[in-house]
């Protein structure tokens, strides 16, 4: 176990390596960026200048080195519109991202799995048709729109909850719903598929032919083996709710990461831009990491490779 | 309820299993009778598709969702299994009586030690420590043939072959000392060489602990060596039943007589010789089925094969078969196949 663990250490590092260097590049893949933060009155004399004070007359490779070496210390540069360091304004965007996201996965996993399960205990029974539609409505159903629809019942008919803002737990509740049961349908119809096949294997029978009773084959025998792909399944989607709760922080006024990305994109503000990639990225392969280690608990097939 | 000792662990009367289809229902199981002795040694054998599984499932309770099961009796020590609750059941099973399984390689939960799946049917039984069970696991394994008993408990299934993890499996059924064990075809997932060992190993350990077996297996080597008794299945029914000398020495049953004539024997069969085979298929058993359901491929038949098939007693005791014909032949037929 310890040997798979180190493993998995060293590939998620030279992953991390190569986002990195792919983030850092960003900034020449966008044109030079010199002529960018110059503006469109510059003059030669001044993009001069401003390449000089940023020292993007250096070569490549320096000032990726710099960057990197600047970067594990947690100095992202200074944003070019907020004029503040970038470590500090994303830190403070990334505590409501990162609320919201584990609060939009737990919420999911908590609905999908015990759904999943049970409509595979019972397929086509009515509670597995009821589980269906949900996770074909959750599909079907644009974020932005179930948001507003939340927003006008809970908020505006009925008062119960704030449309928008950060201030209290109260706030988070109906981001939570439109962003967890957007990852719902998938991680509901993985533990279901998981669990209908593996109720169905030689090894389940084995258990009742041992006199286990129902609850000790479902949730000892079965589950622990019809979870593994869905702890993949969630740990990509938790990295992809970090970067990609955009529209959901748009709807409810959560100035997060996922907002302040799409702002600096917006204000050519590339420091934050590259620092947002690099963090996003890093989240990916941590939970990328995290999910690996787990199902090689679940799953002792796993360890060896 | 007292029951004296020389009763039948096992009473099977009239067992019908059916399978509702979309349209009929398919009859797998077509009225079977049988008794098991305590410490006894069934073999059922019979071609893919006759109902041995089915009726090895149906006595532990394990058939598959939607399958009717029918019996005027089905009593496994005195206690009627067609009465007996969810619970009841449970407590018996993996207790009272064992299932060994045809797929070693799929009937182990991947996710957990060969030591966890060992005593998890003790614990639950027998509410033992974990201690008193994994020296009990250690015991079986020895049992069972497995050297460095001890360390394996800690090894996972994907980590033995598939010779091991059936010994494994053996170990795994004896753990509660059960008075039954059923064993499903426990070697035909198995390399040739590894299938003597197993089956040698499962009837010296049935033998030395007194348990009674039912043993279901297409390879009739394997029944004429390890059998108390033989009931043979063809079409859900059984054909003919008797000791294991009497059915080897004098099969009457013409299909029983066609199994064995399939066996080439040393000496006897010429090299290159075709092997002897059974022409056409076994009948289609959705809805009913009147008549013996060999006769399509019965060198024997005659009109009379269409209407009621009689059970008939052969010899002496308990050597029974299902003919029209008296001696298993047609009138004024000659001896010999």
């Amino acid at each position: 176990m310890l040997v798979f663990i180190l493993k998995r250490l060293g590939l998620a590092a030279l992953v991390a390596v190569t986002v990195s260097a792919i983030s850092f590049s960003l900034l020449f893949l966008a044109g030079d960026p010199a002529t960018a933060l110059a503006g469109e009155q510059a003059t030669d004399v001044d993009i001069e200048a401003i390449r000089r004070l940023y020292g993007f007359d250096r070569p490549v490779l320096v000032q990726y080195w710099d960057w990197l070496a600047k970067a594990l210390q947690g100095d992202f540069g200074e944003s070019y519109y907020f004029k503040l360091p970038v470590a500090d304004l994303v830190l403070q965007r990334l505590s409501i991202t990162m609320t919201l996201g584990v609060c939009g996965i737990s919420f999911a996993l908590l609905t999908a799995v015990p759904l999943g399960v049970i409509a595979a205990i019972r397929p086509n029974s009515l509670i597995d048709r009821l589980a269906l539609l949900l996770s074909v409505m959750g599909q079907a159903m644009p974020s932005f729109w179930f948001g507003l629809m939340l927003i006008v019942i809970f908020s505006i008919q009925l008062g119960w909850l704030p449309p928008s803002g950060t201030k209290t737990w109260v706030h988070f509740i109906m981001p939570t719903v439109v962003l967890g049961y957007y990852a719902m349908p998938a991680i509901m119809r993985l533990t279901r598929a998981g669990m209908l096949e593996v109720l169905a294997s030689d090894y389940i029978r084995t258990a009742r032919a041992k006199g286990a009773g129902e609850g000790r084959v479902l949730f000892k025998h079965a589950l622990r083996n019809a979870i593994i792909p869905v702890v993949s399944l969630a740990a990509v989607q938790m990295g992809f709710m970090l970067g990609g709760s955009i529209v959901v922080e748009s709807i409810f006024a959560l100035h997060g990461a996922g907002y302040l990305a799409w702002e600096s994109i917006g204000r050519n503000d590339l420091p934050t831009v590259q620092a947002l990639i690099l963090i996003f990225s890093m989240f990916y392969i941590v939970f990328t990491f995290l999910s690996d280690v787990v199902n090689a608990w679940l799953d002792p097939r796993m360890r060896a490779g | 309820m007292e029951t004296a000792v020389n009763d039948p662990i096992l009473k099977v009367r009239n067992l019908r299993l059916t399978i509702p289809l979309g349209a009929g229902s398919l009859n797998a199981v077509r009225g079977i009778d049988f008794d098991l002795q305590r410490g006894e040694t069934l073999c059922i054998v019979g071609e893919s598709g006759s109902g041995k599984s089915l009726t090895a499932l149906s006595i532990i309770d394990l058939l598959g969702r939607g399958i009717e099961r029918r019996a005027d009796r089905l009593e496994f020590d005195g206690i009627d299994l067609l009465k007996a609750g969810r619970s009841q059941m449970r407590s018996l099973r993996g207790d009272r009586m064992a299932m060994i399984f045809q797929e070693p390689m799929t009937s182990l939960n991947p996710a957990y030690t060969i030591g966890d799946q060992l005593v998890e049917a003790f614990r639950l039984h027998r509410k033992a420590d974990r201690a008193a069970a994994r020296a009990r696991a250690v015991e079986l394994l020895e049992k069972v043939g497995i050297t460095a008993a001890a360390s394996r408990l800690g090894q996972y299934p994907h980590q033995l072959s598939g010779g091991l993890r059936q010994r494994v499996m053996i170990a795994m059924a004896l753990m509660c000392e059960p008075e039954l064990i059923i064993a499903d075809e426990p070697t035909t997932a198995l390399d040739v060489t590894i299938q003597a060992q197993i089956l040698h190993l499962l009837a010296e350990l049935t033998r030395e602990m007194g348990v009674a077996m039912i043993l279901i297996t297409h390879d009739l080597g394997v029944v004429a060596r390890v059998a108390d008794k033989v009931a043979v299945m063809y079409a859900g029914e059984l054909v003919e039943t008797g000791t294991a000398k009497k059915v080897f020495e004098a099969p009457v049953h013409p299909y029983t007589r066609g199994l064995l004539g399939c066996i080439p024997v040393p000496g006897r069969t010429q090299r290159g010789a075709p092997l002897g085979a059974i022409p056409g298929i076994v009948p289609s058993l959705i809805s009913e089925v009147s008549g013996c359901a060999f006769r399509s491929r019965c060198a024997e038949a005659t009109e009379a094969c269409g209407a009621f098939i009689p059970h008939r007693v052969a010899s002496e005791g308990s050597h029974s078969f299902r003919c029209v014909h008296e001696s298993g032949r047609k009138a004024g037929a000659e001896a010999g196949t």
